[in-house]
């Protein structure tokens, strides 16, 4: 049959679209990207919350920390431990995590995740390093 | 048997809501008026198929052979190689349902078993048992079930409840064709010798005499020749048709239909008529055949190899008598098997030439392979070229709108051709409505075989979405005569219009062109070719 | 009827209970050995049918001529619904695949007072169908992001687009909204539940539908649901999930930590979908393209198409049937082939004729 050539073409390019993923990293790690604690933030050894919290919901908490700054006028956050904070970006995280490019774009960037928090605040609020 | 169909009032009440039960639990119920008889033993012999024996639709006992099962599922084997198309259908429905009320036979009816879907389902489960992991692994909840004498019983009950159609297949988004199916699907049946007789004794006589009528030749003439007597009483010409002559211009083949039965034969003398105009005008010879007499093929509805042995009678009686091309008349089928099939099966048929029109010089590019062109596209281009002298005045009783057949409209697509002729022939034309007609038209009700009388509420069930959309027509604008291009239509639709739709009768698109057809020396015409007063002619006819 | 989308339903739940289970206690298993299976099974298996229909013959050009055919110059032909051209079915096969074009035809019969039956537009099907298949597409695309490194630019765009309407809900009781919403899940959910209760809730729909229909529709609801779960509501260490997924498309695989569980019902759906995939219906993917009464042109009386196994029949030949009629033939003065001894002369001149 003279259209199996075309059916075979087919295959091939759909396979070669299906497996795209697997020759498209040929040869590369990829490794999941390590962040970078800066002194600041190892010797505060723990963030606002737990870590495994923070991973998965800082941008929910940083939501919520808006809402309440911006809508109800209340600026602190108690955590649980009783510990109180700053509900603030620029001042609270990024005064520990003062190293966005190492910390907060490693993760952003791996897992293609674009957050609209540069839009406004700016990445390094002291202007040090 | 009409004496028993339910009155039009009655069947109309129709309920689409399927039974409670799953459909594999519905038992099937051949309900008579539904169903055609079984075939003649003779004629199923005749043609040498299998199982030739005598057997009832409503018996218990189909005497079916021994190995019934083994036979069915290795001619199912076997087909799922020959066609692409089988498989290809048999996997990917995904049961949309957008198929299901696209049938006629379910508008009419309400069987939900009519749904192509589950017209298709009915050989799937069975597919799936057979031939799939998913079916064999998980039965049932697969959708699988083993063929049993139940099931076959459904088969033979539904696949000659399908007219092949295709109207599902337009609307199909993968494009599965209910046609391909059932005309798989009966030649599974065949196998096993289930034929119906309406299909079966007609394929013996076109197998034997050209033509399904079973007319001899002598007959044949005489039959045309009484056409020629009506015609020179009605025109004072007495036309002088050709058969079986060799070397002619164009070999002309039509359905024996239309030798046949009015009103038909109405539109066969059309063809007398034009034949006559334009062999006195422009010198331009046709013959008929009476070997091949026969247009339709009955054997499509029955295997492919017996359309195959059917049809070939057209190439082999053109390369007898030599003509430079075969002109076709109007008939549905017949232009599915000679537009889809034909070229495949006996072509190619390299000892004709490309059809050129010798009146006007148009070449019938479309038509290059086959040689064979039908009377629609060749009347159209002779009226472009103003090569017919027309009174359309003369149709202006007639208030006529146009069925497409089946298969010109899904199998080919021959739409405007015929209504350009129509609307150049009769000054009064509606349309039926735009999903009613064109690559949406409505079935007959009675294609594929299923035009007989023991069946004839079947018949009336199918036709009601046609005869519907005609009644809308008719009450509209008064429309009084329905066109078509199909000899199957002729047979079937004025029983349709009886009992649908009373006040309209049923022609053919040649029938109009011949009344209007202004022949050279005619006397002036007082009737139609119906015997029937001309407008304003109606004091004359008394 | 009810029990083949109960047990559909019960399907999905047992699946979800098997991953729930299983993948904290084996998440080599989940995580690593059956993603491959299903893949490999995927691919061999789509292969395999796809070659499997290859295999079968076209014998016959019969394509559903959906328009006006090629004829007289004059006359407008249906280009793409009645192809004479490649170009022409190259135009109708991408219409149907990318728009769903016969389906958009898609009517309603109804049958009204007075007995008229009436043929309405009927477009949910079409949208619903169309809406379904794109939202599958933009969310498998978008989900590239996770088995690609770096991530390409037009993966992001997607991203970007199908986020675009930024749909937050914030209140002390509700968050919802971040990260960013996209579209193509919820409208994927939306419509699949739409076709899923399509089936339930049309009398004749169920009447036809299969369990084969409900189960890929529920898995896919499942699919989407898990997946909506994890992006809104109970978060999960998407970096993590990155890394599995990568480590599974360069073949290092590895089981980062502390993967919700919630992942791997997600992943163990998606693997039951893969390996379901080519033994089911859901193979319209590729059968569609393999359709022949829409691939093929609609040329069939000017080129002429050739059948592999097109064997000679038996006819009923014409010096047969003159055999048989000849006398008659003479007698009514049709001209014949072969003159009877004893026919009269003057036959010929009608012959002649």
């Amino acid at each position: 049959m003279n259209d199996k050539k075309w059916i075979v073409l087919g295959l091939i390019l759909f396979v070669g679209l299906f497996s795209f993923p697997f020759w498209f990293n040929v040869g590369k790690a990829a490794p999941a990207p390590e962040v970078v604690l800066t002194e600041q933030a190892k010797a505060a050894k723990e963030c606002v919350m737990p870590t495994d919290f923070m991973k998965t919901e800082h941008m929910q908490l940083l939501d919520v920390w808006r809402l309440k700054v911006v809508r109800d006028g209340v600026s602190q956050f108690v955590n649980a431990d009783g510990k109180e904070f700053d509900m603030s970006l620029s001042n609270t995280c990024l005064d520990c995590h003062s190293n966005k490019a190492e910390f907060c774009d490693r993760c952003h960037n791996y897992a293609s995740v674009n957050p609209y928090c540069w839009d406004c605040h700016i990445d390094n609020p002291k202007g040090d390093k | 048997m009409a004496d028993e169909t339910p009155k039009a009032e009655e069947l109309i009440q129709i309920d689409h809501r399927p039974p409670a039960k799953q459909w594999m639990d519905v038992p099937v119920n051949i309900r008579k008026g539904m169903y055609c008889y079984a075939s003649n033993p003779k004629s199923v012999e005749y043609l040498g198929l299998p199982n030739a024996r005598p057997w009832n639709p409503i018996e218990e006992d189909w005497k079916l052979p021994e190995n019934w099962q083994q036979i069915l599922h290795e001619g199912f084997k076997e087909r799922l190689e020959k066609f692409r198309s089988i498989k290809v259908f048999m996997d990917i429905c995904v049961r949309c349902g957008a198929c299901a009320d696209k049938c006629h036979f379910f508008i009419g009816t309400g069987d939900p078993k009519n749904m192509p879907v589950l017209r298709a389902e009915l050989l799937r489960s069975v597919y799936r048992n057979d031939f799939t992991l998913m079916g064999k692994l998980l039965g049932r909840y697969a959708g699988a079930r083993p063929m049993t004498i139940d099931v076959l019983k459904e088969w033979w009950y539904y696949l000659f409840q399908c007219t092949e159609c295709r109207r599902c297949s337009v609307f199909c988004p993968y494009g599965i064709d209910t046609a391909e199916i059932t005309m798989f699907g009966r030649e599974l049946l065949n196998l096993l010798g289930l034929n119906i007789d309406w299909i079966a004794t007609p394929v013996a006589n076109c197998y034997r005499t050209g033509n399904h009528l079973g007319i001899q030749p002598h007959a044949f003439k005489d039959m045309i020749d009484f056409f020629c007597d009506d015609i020179e009483e009605i025109t004072g010409i007495r036309v002088e048709p050709n058969f079986n002559q060799k070397n002619a211009d164009i070999l002309f083949i039509t359905p024996s239909g239309d030798v046949f039965a009015d009103p038909g034969t109405y539109t066969a003398m059309g063809y007398l008529l034009l034949f006559h105009f334009l062999k006195e005008k422009y010198g331009l010879n046709v013959t008929w055949s009476t070997y091949a007499s026969e247009g339709g093929n009955f054997g499509s509805f029955t295997s492919h190899e017996t359309m195959k042995r059917l049809n070939a009678k057209m190439y082999l009686e053109a390369k007898r008598l030599k003509p430079k091309w075969i002109l076709g008349g109007e008939c549905g089928h017949m232009w599915r098997v000679i537009t889809q099939y034909m070229d495949t099966m006996n072509g190619p048929a390299d000892f004709m030439e490309a059809p050129v029109n010798p009146i006007t010089g148009t070449r019938f590019e479309n038509a290059k392979s086959t040689k064979m062109v039908h009377i629609a596209e060749f009347l159209a281009d002779l009226i472009k070229h103003g090569k017919l002298d027309l009174d359309p005045s003369r149709n202006d009783n007639k208030i006529v709108t146009f069925h497409d057949s089946c298969n010109p409209a899904r199998g080919m697509g021959m739409l405007d051709e015929p209504r350009y002729v129509i609307k150049s022939v009769a000054n009064h034309f509606f349309e039926m409505p735009a999903n009613t007609i064109r690559e949406q038209t409505f079935c007959c009700g009675s294609g594929s075989g299923l035009n007989a009388g023991e069946n004839m509420e079947e018949r009336m069930a199918g036709a009601l979405p046609r005869s519907n959309a005609v009644k809308y027509v008719h009450e509209k604008h008064g429309v009084n005569m329905l066109a078509c291009v199909c000899a199957i239509d002729r047979a079937a639709l004025p029983a349709a219009m009886d009992y649908w739709v009373p006040g309209v009768d049923v022609t053919g698109m040649t029938e109009l062109v011949a009344n209007a057809l202004i022949m050279p020396g005619e006397q002036e015409r007082t009737t139609d070719l119906r015997g029937e007063p001309l407008p304003g002619m109606e004091e004359a006819d008394e | 009827m009810n029990k083949f989308y109960m047990s559909s339903l019960l399907a999905i739940f047992a699946l979800a209970l098997i991953a729930w289970v299983g993948a904290p206690a084996l998440p080599w298993l989940f995580g690593i050995v059956l993603p491959y299976l299903a893949v490999a099974v995927f691919v061999v298996g789509f292969v395999r049918r796809v070659m499997g229909w290859s295999r079968s013959a076209v014998p016959f050009a019969i394509p559903t001529t959906g328009g006006q055919q090629r004829s007289l110059p004059w006359i407008k032909q249906a280009k793409f619904d009645n192809p004479s051209s490649k170009t022409g079915v190259f135009v109708r096969m991408a219409l149907e695949i990318l728009t769903f074009r016969s389906l958009f035809r898609n009517t309603r019969m109804k049958m009204n007072e007075g007995n008229r039956l009436s043929y309405h537009l009927e477009i949910f099907l079409w949208l619903g169908a169309l809406a379904f298949h794109y939202a599958f597409l933009v969310t498998l695309l978008r989900h590239m992001r996770f088995f690609l490194e770096p991530v390409p630019g037009a993966i992001q765009m997607l991203e970007a687009v199908d986020g675009f309407f930024r749909l937050e809900i914030l209140y002390d009781s509700v968050q919802f909204g971040l990260p960013g919403v996209y579209m193509s899940g919820l409208v994927l959910l939306a419509a699949a539940a739409y076709l899923f209760l399509r089936r339930l809730f049309i009398a004749n729909m169920r009447y036809i539908s299969l369990p084969s229909d409900y189960f890929p529709l529920l898995l896919i609801m499942g699919i989407a649901f898990t997946g909506i779960l994890m992006r809104y509501f109970t978060k999960v260490d998407i970096a993590a999930i990155k890394q599995l997924a990568m480590g599974l498309v360069t073949f290092q695989p590895s089981i980062p930590a502390a993967i919700s569980p919630v992942f791997y019902i997600h992943l163990f759906f998606v693997s039951v979908l893969l390996a379901y995939f080519p033994f089911s219906k859901l193979m319209h993917l590729g059968g569609i393209f393999l359709s022949p009464t829409r691939n093929m042109l609609a040329n069939t009386r000017e080129v002429r198409h050739v059948n592999p196994w097109n064997y000679p029949v038996k006819v009923h030949t014409y010096e047969a049937y003159e055999n048989e009629f000849r006398e008659k033939m003479v007698e009514a003065g049709l001209p014949v082939d072969k003159m009877p001894e004893s026919a009269p002369e003057e036959m010929t001149e009608e012959e002649k004729e």
